[in-house]
């Protein structure tokens, strides 16, 4: 035992004379931990909330039975489903509004919800007579109560007149809903013995009798995650961060692997020793093994902290970013659970051991008695070059492979996944081929030195540059994405707000006054209604609009494929406008036909245009407004957009606020809602963005480190230049002009390899995760503005060791030139 | 000692935790409350007469109620199987009465079949107000869900036959015809049944007369089975003392056509307290002498972390009864939200016969 103790006491004594190595190697492997961990802890908190959210009664995990119109129907047919063996349980869920913010009524029965829907041990600890019994309880999230302004116990009032079960705190709910029993719902709703949907539970009391049977076409029946589930939805989005998460953590890995690769590569002679000195090869591996495990396990533990950080300082615009594209709520307040922390620890081992397998094995079979040979740690091997390239051209194969047979948002990413790889592994090849190209044409002997020289360098260097490559293709790539998205969705969205003030009334009443009232006014030169339906078509929630027949629309509502007549016939009410994401996955295309289900029959639509409907997670139609309401009667007709002249824009609201008593979440100008979706917009994407900055910056430390470990393996082969007669400083300028050229091969590599991930993002995976597709841009300013970025990265990390070079005593490169010949 | 140890089909009513209130301590409330708190609730007093077909129907104004069947069966190969059907009401709050969804009462059903070889069993639950779950008087009708104890027409209101019973789980079903011959028989004092010496009582009256007829199915399988069967009919509001764990109940077809129905309730001090029936042929019922009943468990069998006398030696000395009752099956456990025991068994000794055996508390 003590002989293990002194072997670790031998080889940690090696950090104390390199410093520099140590901290490489801490720096590698916190950063992969950190980065890996906080994307993971992003990931785990909006998970966790959607399972709040999922686990509520009636989320898409449960089966459900609804009216095909999603109205309401007799509770009655609940009690015929249960006699006739349907393990079914009835919900009320209605969107009210108090105060003036919107939540979600749910009334529930307690007794037969089935327990998969977790509910039960919510009802539990609340106790079922006094949820059941009047006055009854609303439960709310902490959240909620918070929005409500109110304190557990009071009772809020629905439209000022209903007043609603006292509240009753219940952490485990999700936020903006109001839960309470059936009765107390069917009363505040004023809807007696209605229900909205029956959820059907897993466990059957044998044989059920068919659904038609026992409801006719009253019912429908929905299998569970039919209904577009939060998780799913924002699956892209999480995989998204994953991806970098897992690229940052490779990036890390990189520099790992070179830090260990020198460290062992010094090490041999004292390993050597040891050897002969009697230390068996099995004890000076474990030795190796358990020191390596030390430390990762230190800098693990540093990386979750960082982790911790920065999933911290993200946190806001992920959950800004989720409710803005997917009105997902995620709580702002940053939870972890244990398992978090020993992935982490366990991802930092695990790769500390990966990256170090190729030294390990090595040193484990080290004969005894041969010579040290502290040459450089990689030679350059032709036969490697060819095997790396045949890889590489394999995952460009695959690549391509993938894009023509995939078909899933997973696929998209596996074409992504192996372009990068294959590029990353052909890197190398290709920078290899140039340089000897370059050799063979040089003139003189110094510049016919510095290319075979560079060539010679480049196995050293070949990981940091994949890393900075990929980085690079990265941050090119989404860059890209953005910047398309943006130009898009701004002239999109000029088109698409029409109106000049959106208005949403309390009641249609209000509605009616406000109307007549607007008629007066001779600033008001149109009143636009519209109004919206939800239906279910193929097992997925779409949203109907109704627009008005009105020239505003003919002349900006932008379309990106339309028939003759568009408006026209939309006018008489047997065609439609498709959303693109609804066309895509109904396989729609301008003179299909559409049905639609409704309260007084199917409905039948001829397509006449599809529409841009960017960031709406919801497949969408619109009809004209006349048509939807006789097919809908129940459509609030509260909604409407009006055209006021730009200088009467400010007067007109003030009066309407003042006479109608409307609050600013129902009467916008047109400018306060652009200027919302921009905000929305800007976050969505300012993770991205963090993230992106963070692995250009790892992979600069990859670079640095990289040369910083080369720069003491080239002394041998500078030291005799330094003896010709070239001088220090001339060493260091061919240094650092080799360095950055290679640097800048890479990067102009990248640009090309970055626009093909722009285009793989635009055209596969936004097609797959949002259902829309963007028209593919190029910004040249930004390409030249990351090459810029890439080498002033790639001179920071090359000026530390050339600085170095330039001001080494000439005693030491005389002692080196003198060992090495 | 987890709460639903304690909860018996005697004392679901007790349960003021049907669903809430899990914890030990809530129910230890709840069941204290018992004794003294039936406030508001119907109260049971002797020398009430039971009027049919009324007294068939349910009784809202009182805490706790049970339509309760067990049929001793066996199939044309001579295997013996066991039936079980129950619905149980429990009221959460005193009258009055309130409508739809705001009424006060909980159903719970329970269903069973047992063999030598498995014990499948099914439960469920309802609101009253819905009409998910509910009885009916006259004509006679008991149901929750697709569960129905009906009467088939023209039943006799001094039998309570012919019924027609039906339930099914997710792997098993059953649908019996029950006829008696035999009037119903009031247990107790007349229908008065005293549960402790501190006064708590039921209404309590059983038809212990049924042929039963008709088929079981387990998974696939339809087997056309017959034989006896029990029903029992109780209510009350205020059923347990504070300081009863427990409880051993038998119900027994002998083979001389005589009829014996025993329970033991256990108590905190170790002391039990006894009581039974004796049904004669034609239906006169006795009630025992407490200090006649000897009940004393002759094996135990292990079931989860519980151990439970499967196996009792039974004496009633002025009846000349000296018998020893085994299961048919011995995992015959209820693992419902309130578990416990309830299993056919075969007597033999002094007299021979079949019945049924619950055991709460353990």
């Amino acid at each position: 035992m003590s002989r293990a103790l002194w072997i670790l006491a031998v080889l940690l004594s090696h950090w104390r004379r390199h410093p520099m190595q140590f901290i490489t190697l801490m720096t590698g492997l916190v950063a992969a931990t950190a980065l890996w961990s906080g994307v993971q802890a992003l990931n785990q908190q909006a998970r966790a909330s959607y399972d709040r959210a999922a686990a509520m009664f009636g989320g898409a995990r449960s089966a459900m039975l609804i009216d095909p119109a999603h109205a309401t129907f007799p509770q009655q047919l609940f009690v015929a489903l249960r006699r006739a063996g349907w393990p079914v349980s009835p919900m009320i869920e209605e969107r009210v509004q108090i105060g003036g913010r919107s939540f979600r009524l749910l009334g529930i029965d307690p007794v037969t919800l089935p327990p998969e829907t977790a509910a039960i041990s919510m009802i539990g600890k609340s106790e079922l007579p006094s949820f059941i019994a009047p006055p009854g309880q609303t439960l709310v999230a902490p959240e909620t109560l918070r929005e409500l302004g109110l304190r557990e116990g009071a009772s809020p009032t629905l439209n000022d007149a209903i007043v609603l079960p006292p509240l009753k705190l219940q952490p485990q709910l999700a936020p903006g809903v109001l839960v309470m029993d059936i009765g107390a719902a069917q009363r505040a709703l004023n809807k007696p013995d209605q229900v909205s949907q029956l959820l059907v539970g897993r466990q059957a009391q044998g044989p059920r009798t068919a659904l038609a049977s026992i409801v006719g076409d009253r019912l429908q029946f929905m299998a569970p995650d039919a209904e577009s589930d939060l998780a799913r939805l924002t699956d892209s989005f999480h995989l998204n961060l994953t991806a970098f998460g897992l690229l940052s953590f490779l990036v890390g890995l990189f520099i790992v692997n070179s830090a260990i690769g020198l460290t062992f590569e010094q090490r041999l002679p004292t390993l050597r020793t040891l050897r002969a000195c009697g230390a068996s090869s099995r004890m000076l591996n474990t030795a190796l093994v358990a020191e390596l495990v030390v430390i990762a396990l230190v800098a693990g533990l540093i990386g979750l902290v960082g982790g911790y950080l920065i999933a911290a300082a993200l946190l806001p615009d992920v959950v800004a970013s989720l409710r803005g594209l997917y009105g997902a709520h995620v709580p702002g307040q940053l939870t972890l659970a244990p398992q978090w922390w020993l992935a982490g620890l366990a991802m930092s081992v695990i790769g500390a051991l990966a990256a170090a397998a190729a030294s390990l094995f090595k040193v484990a079979r080290l004969p005894v008695l041969a010579a040290a040979k502290p040459a450089a740690w990689h030679e350059a091997q032709r036969g490697w070059l060819r095997l790396q390239g045949a890889l590489a051209l394999t995952m460009i194969a695959a690549s391509a492979g993938f894009f023509w047979l995939g078909d899933s948002l997973i696929s998209g990413f596996a074409v992504l996944a192996a372009l990068m790889l294959g590029a990353a592994l052909a890197l190398p090849v290709v920078l290899d081929a140039v340089l000897s190209f370059g050799a063979r044409r040089a003139r003189g002997p110094l510049v016919n030195w510095s290319w075979a020289d560079s060539r010679q360098q480049l196995p050293g260097l070949s990981l940091a540059l994949m890393a900075l490559l990929l980085a690079l293709a990265v941050n090119v790539g989404v860059g890209t994405m953005v910047e398309s998205f943006r130009v898009t969705f701004l002239r999109w969205l000029d088109g698409r707000l029409v109106a000049d003030i959106y208005l949403n009334a309390t009641t249609d009443a209000q509605a009616a006054d406000i109307k007549a009232w607007l008629g007066r006014r001779a600033d008001v030169e149109a009143v636009l209604p519209s109004g919206r339906a939800e239906v279910q078509i193929d097992g997925a929630p779409v949203e109907i609009m109704g627009l008005a027949d009105h020239a505003t629309y003919r002349e900006r509502w932008p379309l990106l494929l339309a028939s003759a007549n568009v408006w026209d016939r939309l006018r008489a009410g047997d065609a439609a406008l498709v959303s693109e994401q609804l066309a895509r996955r109904l396989k729609l295309d301008v003179g299909g036909r559409l049905q639609a289900p409704t309260p007084l029959g199917p409905w039948s639509l001829d397509v006449v245009g599809i529409y841009a409907d960017y960031g709406n997670p919801k497949g969408q139609f619109a009809v004209n407004i006349n048509a939807l309401i006789r097919h809908f009667p129940a459509t609030p007709q509260t909604r409407f957009g009006l055209r006021v002249a730009p200088a009467h824009v400010a007067e007109v609201i003030r009066a309407l606020r003042t006479t109608f008593d409307l609050d600013s979440r129902q009467l916008a100008d047109q400018a306060t809602v652009k200027a919302e979706s921009r905000r929305v917009f800007k976050r969505t994407f300012a993770v991205t963005k963090a993230l992106n900055a963070f692995t250009l910056g790892v992979a600069g430390v990859a670079l640095l480190t990289s040369l910083l470990t080369l720069g003491n393996a080239r002394l041998p082969q500078l030291a005799p230049l330094w003896a010709i007669g070239l001088t220090r400083r001339n060493l260091a300028g061919l240094e650092l002009m080799k360095t950055m050229a290679v640097a800048l091969l890479t990067a102009l590599l990248a640009l090309p390899l970055g626009l093909a991930v722009a285009w793989c993002l635009i055209a596969v995976v936004n097609v797959k995760a949002f259902g829309w597709r963007l028209p593919f841009h190029v910004f040249p300013m930004q390409l030249l503005t990351l090459l810029g970025v890439a080498m002033l990265a790639a001179l920071c990390a090359t000026l530390l060791p050339v600085l170095k070079l330039a001001r080494m005593q000439p005693a030491k490169l005389i002692r080196i030139f003198a060992d090495e010949r | 000692m987890s709460a639903e140890r304690h909860l018996t089909r005697r004392a679901f009513g007790s349960g003021l935790a049907l669903f809430g209130l899990g914890g030990t301590t809530a129910f230890a409330q709840g069941f204290a409350g018992l004794g003294n708190d039936a406030t508001g609730f119907a109260p049971v007093v002797p020398g009430r007469q039971l009027v049919f077909p009324a007294d068939f129907g349910a009784h809202p104004a009182f805490r706790i109620e049970w339509w309760y069947l067990t049929a001793n069966l066996v199939d044309s190969g001579g295997a013996a199987y066991g039936a079980q059907w129950t619905l149980f009401r429990q009221a959460l709050a005193p009258p009055p009465q309130r409508e739809g969804w705001a009424s006060q009462q909980i159903w719970m059903g329970h269903a069973a079949v047992t063999s030598a070889a498995t014990h499948r069993f099914a439960e469920t639950f309802a609101r009253g107000g819905t009409g998910q779950a509910g009885v009916e008087a006259a004509p006679f009708h008991a149901w929750i869900d697709t569960w129905d104890m009906a009467a088939i027409a023209s039943m006799s209101d001094a039998t309570i036959a012919a019924l027609q019973l039906t339930a099914q789980g997710e792997d098993f079903s059953y649908a019996l015809r029950l006829d008696a011959a035999q009037p119903l028989v009031l247990q107790g004092d007349g229908g008065y049944s005293r549960k402790s010496e501190r006064g708590q009582a039921s209404y309590y009256f059983s038809q212990p007369y049924y042929k039963a007829r008709g088929q079981i199915t387990l998974g696939d399988k339809p087997i056309p089975v017959s034989g006896q069967a029990w029903m029992d009919r109780e209510w009350s509001s205020q059923p347990l003392a504070s300081n009863q764990t427990g409880w051993d109940w038998f119900s027994l077809h002998l083979r001389s056509g005589e009829k014996v129905m025993l329970f033991r309730l256990r108590q905190t001090d170790g002391q039990n307290y006894f009581a039974g029936n004796w049904i004669d042929r034609d239906g006169h019922s006795t009630q025992l002498p407490p200090a006649a009943i000897v009940m004393r468990p002759t094996a135990t069998t292990d079931i989860g972390n519980r151990r439970l006398p499967t196996q009792w030696h039974i004496a009633i000395e002025e009846r000349g009864l000296g018998i020893d009752c085994v299961p048919l099956n011995a995992q015959s456990w209820m693992g419902t939200r309130f578990p416990y025991w309830e299993g056919p068994i075969a007597c033999s000794g002094s007299h021979a016969g079949v019945g049924y055996l619950e055991m709460t508390g353990y």
